[in-house]
């Protein structure tokens, strides 16, 4: 069995936990965070080792793997960390606060040939990966336009007191939020590029922005709209929608189902002449172990099966990332 | 625990097959008088217990239930807590910030300036308040059975948390008075734990439907572990987020002898009645 580790509790932390926990291939042996309070419940009432320094607990827990789910900023001194004691890594999003970094750790990882990946679970999604497959498939035909949006509850108010809240620390709706859209637009679509007129607007925080709008191109020469907002209560909870037109119609997906409208008939795909609707259910295989979504086991078991298998090609690298990385320096730049 | 017992999730935009459907869902019981329109319907079929989450506006319903003598047989069953409430807090505020925010009279002053050392000694405490802040809303209402949402259990299940789990168990029974449910997708293993915990057949709800949507460890895991009859049993997600036919869902799951009650919820006067008839005639059958 491999020994796995933790550093980082928050929500993201706490959810892998979980599912390291449960999964039959791994023994989760240690976790680690700063926050007293979190890290004293651990010791009360679980089994893992605890601490609260991330090189003591790698120097001696004999780790095989550990993911690493602290706030951004500390995702590369802790991620050079653990390449270095070559471990393979799990980094949640987004990768790196500075893209040269990003660019840097995905090198090593490669050279090391460790595991690494990076938390876009909605490229473990059963409706998106449908998406990329139909895509793939040309059911449009030639593209025109696509549109990546995401929108949720999260700053409602104006106050506020997190990292989350404070600028320059991987905080705000274009780390938080539109990274996962623009991770998404590169996973089923292709790798984004150039971005224009772009805003960055603050709505109710003062130090960060909570809505990102703008326009992309992609490598393959497609352009279309990135629009997220984390200050939208008409959701419940965040909520991504991927839109793609095509000369022979369009696709809507979201993470409840695949709306698929066709001008003609396609037989291969058995795709109805006007609209197919199908289901998160019909797309979602099982997992061992469900905490909130087939999609945070399955990124799990995919790391695992990378490592059981040594095989270092990951549905969603530190390379990956790292060009999501990449286009949110290009946001920010452009909006100024 | 009555045969059919009736759900909250269209009242609150929560649809797993349709974000769409969600949103029109949303829309149509913004006011809650649309909501307790629903209710009175169910009841008028013969339905006498809503299960629903600690979601702000149930306290509104609540109001008006308790007041109100033609709802004196009426049960509900709480479903704690409203995970994303804490989500979104624990987003924007932090884990202190967000126990500040819902912990009632703030545990920070209620236990003065100890508030901070207090939380780091009995974990357990604070789940204690946390659970009797969620039933505030429900004083003076029949509360026969209380039950721990999913994310909760599961949560604490993969953890290995399991004196949470019994601590909640424990609370329900003393202080509330009612029978402690878990809600959880890991049927057999939250079976297993809280056997090995001394707990021993409980009340449990877990999606079981036709198609193994959300039974992780596969169909066949869970009819073996249902027919063991090793809880009491509430059938949820028996639809599969609406993907096999209401007739052949309700067949299948009543078909299943482990399983002591069905849980769904329904909008119109038609689905509640077709849904109720066609668990009544196996019931009858049986």
């Amino acid at each position: 069995m491999m020994r796995a580790g933790i550093i980082g509790l928050g929500k993201m932390g706490i959810s892998h936990c979980a599912i390291l926990g449960a999964h039959p291939n791994v023994n989760l042996v240690t976790v680690c965070d700063n926050s007293s309070l979190v890290i004293e419940a651990f010791k009360k009432h679980t089994n893992f080792q605890c601490y609260t320094d991330f090189k003591k607990m790698i120097a001696e827990m004999n780790l095989d793997c550990i993911v690493i789910a602290s706030p951004t900023k500390f995702h590369t001194e802790m991620v050079h960390f653990a390449l270095d004691n070559s471990l393979h890594v799990f980094c949640e999003k987004p990768f790196a606060l500075n893209a040269k970094d990003a660019e840097i750790l995905a090198d090593k990882a490669e050279q090391k040939k460790l595991v690494n990946q990076v938390g876009y679970h909605n490229r473990f999604l059963g409706t998106f990966l449908e998406l990329k497959m139909l895509l793939e498939m040309n059911v449009l035909g030639d593209l025109y336009h696509f549109s990546g949006e995401s929108y949720g509850p999260v700053v409602l108010k104006e106050k506020g007191g997190t990292w989350r809240s404070q600028k320059g620390q991987g905080g705000g709706c274009l780390y938080d939020y539109a990274s996962h859209t623009i991770d998404l637009i590169h996973f089923v679509l292709g790798k984004p590029v150039k971005v224009a007129g772009t805003q960055l607007k603050n709505i109710f925080s003062k130090d960060v922005e909570d809505a990102v709008y703008s326009n992309l191109t992609l490598s393959n020469g497609l352009t279309g709209q990135l629009s997220v907002n984390w200050s939208d209560d008409t959701h419940r909870k965040m909520n991504t929608q991927i839109t793609v037109l095509g000369k022979k119609g369009k696709i809507i997906a979201d993470v409840t189902e695949v709306k698929i409208f066709l001008k003609e008939e396609n037989k291969l795909f058995d795709l109805k002449k006007g609209w197919t609707i199908k289901c998160l259910t019909e797309l979602t295989n099982n997992v061992d172990y469900y905490l909130r979504g087939e999609e945070y086991s399955s990124q799990i078991d995919h790391f695992i099966k990378c490592i059981d298998n040594s095989q270092t090609t990951n549905n969603s690298s530190f390379r990956s990332a790292s060009y999501t990385d990449q286009l949110i320096s290009k946001l920010i730049i452009d909006n100024k | 625990m009555e045969r059919i017992l009736f759900g909250d999730n269209q009242f609150f935009g929560i649809n797993h097959s349709s974000d769409e459907k969600a949103r029109n869902q949303t829309i149509r019981f913004q006011e809650n008088e649309a909501i307790m329109d629903v209710l009175d319907i169910a009841i008028d079929e013969g339905i006498n217990t809503f299960m629903c989450t600690t979601h702000d506006r149930i306290g509104a319903i609540c109001n008006t239930i308790r007041n109100d003598e033609k709802y004196k047989n009426f049960n509900i069953y709480p479903c704690m807590p409203y995970a994303h409430k804490y989500s979104n807090a624990v987003t924007e505020l932090g884990y202190v910030g967000t126990i500040k925010q819902f912990v009632p009279g703030n545990i920070f002053s209620t236990f003065a300036k100890g508030g901070m050392a207090f939380m780091k000694k009995d974990f357990n405490e604070l789940a204690r308040l946390m659970i009797d802040a969620e039933m505030k809303m429900f004083n003076g209402i029949k509360t026969p059975v209380i039950w721990i949402q999913n994310i909760i259990t599961d949560l604490l299940l993969g953890l290995g948390m399991t004196d949470f789990l019994v601590t909640y168990y424990n609370h329900i029974k003393e202080k509330h008075q009612a029978e402690p449910g878990f809600i959880t997708m890991n049927l057999p293993l939250l079976l297993d734990t809280l056997e090995k915990a001394g707990i021993e057949n409980p009340i449990v709800c877990a999606s079981i439907n036709k198609i193994g949507f959300r039974m992780p460890g596969g169909i066949k895991k869970y009819e073996e572990v249902i027919a063991q009859k090793r809880c009491r049993l509430v059938a949820m997600q028996v639809l599969a987020a609406g993907s096999v036919p209401p007739k052949e869902a309700f067949d299948y799951v009543c078909s299943l002898e482990g399983v002591e009650s069905i849980l769904f919820g329904a909008s119109s006067r038609k689905n509640i009645r077709q849904s109720k008839s066609i668990i009544d005639s196996h019931s009858v059958l049986a």
